[in-house]
């Protein structure tokens, strides 16, 4: 595969770093000189010393070619442009951007951007994943990011110990699908009893979080703080 | 009228001046308090510092209900990523964006950005002056492609528009966002 990379910053580097590894073509766009110049001593001649972000070096570049381009420079500006001239002027099959601002994720998604890597996101995510709450916690977004991998510690006080999921009210649209017991995965079947420290992994649309979260953690006014 | 603009340099700062007088409502947005010192004393309209590629502050400078956006800073990307945000985000019906790289404006004239390029626009202008024949570069383009925004056209009929040709140059997909 010929990848176009561009953005030379430490992303840059060591995706196109490993790209080469793996054995694809890369080559990799860095606006600053010294910094190309730089990284082309360390990885040889496949570093173009040119704004990715003008359409003429993106087409010396080989974008006409290329069968992916990411763009992961630090601007999500220079990032969206990128890919829309990609996209459009080269007809680039695979656009992935780096977006810093998570608020600009819908934007790009809806003006073509193939794929989307968020940092800050995947920061909080992992944040919120490790701080222990008596909330549901959601470990992913999915398909177009209306469906929603969440998992539910039952701590004192969950309706649902001692019940089992045919006996739960579990919203339409919505299933549960696996309990982990002591670091244990399990598929959850209708009739297992759920404990007291069980994990539900289930998935649902993002509307049913406060009648999923009246059955398995209680306490419907807490919902309102998710 | 109500007309953002984005950038307070020297021909942003001067717009907003002038359509300021002429009785607009005019919110101009720049990220350096300094610029809005080229603004005159007199002049009624917002000033509000602040990125115009983020939606919030788009939005807390009042875009909504703008029926001019117009993206007149340094940077072309910025720009360009400011003006879709107000197309597709705001719905303003009319956005102008500076794009000082012709390949880049022609490209964003056919994604439905009418745009505008300096390079175009001062080459013409001393071709013009020294009775040469005009250069074929992007100057002031109207959106010749589709844009999921919606309308955006701009120029009249009469007026000349340079168009290239860009081969599969089609209209972003997605019908719809959460503003």
């Amino acid at each position: 595969m010929f990848v176009l990379v561009v953005g030379g910053g430490k992303v840059g580097y060591y995706l196109a770093k490993e790209l080469l590894d793996s054995g694809h073509e890369v080559a990799l766009m860095e606006k600053d000189p010294d910094r190309a110049r730089q990284i082309a001593d360390e990885i040889g001649s496949i570093v173009i010393a040119h704004d990715g972000c003008e359409g003429k070096y993106l087409g010396e570049a080989g974008a006409n070619r290329a069968d992916a381009i990411a763009a992961v420079t630090g601007d999500d500006e220079d990032n969206l442009v990128i890919c829309q001239m990609a996209k459009h002027h080269f007809d680039v099959p695979r656009t992935i951007a780096r977006v810093n601002n998570p608020k600009n994720e819908a934007l790009f998604r809806h003006l073509g951007v193939d794929e989307l890597i968020s940092p800050t996101r995947m920061i909080l995510g992992s944040i919120e994943q490790d701080i222990p709450v008596h909330e549901l916690l959601h470990l992913a977004a999915l398909g177009e990011g209306e469906l929603e991998l969440i998992e539910a510690h039952l701590q004192t006080g969950s309706p649902a110990i001692g019940r089992a999921p045919r006996d739960l009210d579990i919203p339409d649209g919505c299933s549960l699908f696996a309990v982990i017991r002591d670091g244990v995965a399990s598929p959850l079947r209708p009739d297992t009893v759920l404990r007291e420290g069980d994990k539900v992994i289930a998935i649902g649309k993002q509307e049913c979080e406060d009648l999923l979260h009246g059955q398995l953690i209680g306490d419907p006014e807490a919902a309102a703080t998710i | 009228m109500k007309i953002v603009i984005v950038g307070c340099g020297r021909v942003g700062s001067s717009a907003a001046e002038l359509w300021d007088r002429a009785g607009h409502e005019v919110i101009i947005l720049d990220e350096s308090t300094r610029a809005f010192e080229r603004l005159p004393t007199s002049f009624s309209g917002h000033a509000v510092r602040g990125d115009g590629t983020d939606e919030d502050v788009l939005r807390r400078a009042g875009i909504e209900g703008a029926d001019i956006f117009l993206a007149l800073t340094e940077g072309d990307n910025r720009n360009v990523m400011a003006a879709q945000l107000a197309v597709e985000a705001f719905e303003v019906p009319r956005v102008i964006a500076k794009i000082n790289d012709p390949v880049r404006a022609a490209a964003y004239a056919e994604l439905g950005i009418s745009t505008l390029c300096r390079t175009g626009l001062m080459i013409d202008a001393m071709n013009a002056q020294l009775g040469f024949p005009p250069s074929g570069l992007a100057g002031m383009l109207a959106p010749s492609g589709h844009h999921p925004g919606g309308e955006n056209h701009l120029l009249p009929e009469s007026q000349e528009v340079v168009t290239t040709t860009m081969p599969g140059a089609t209209p972003a997909p997605g019908a719809s966002m959460e503003a």
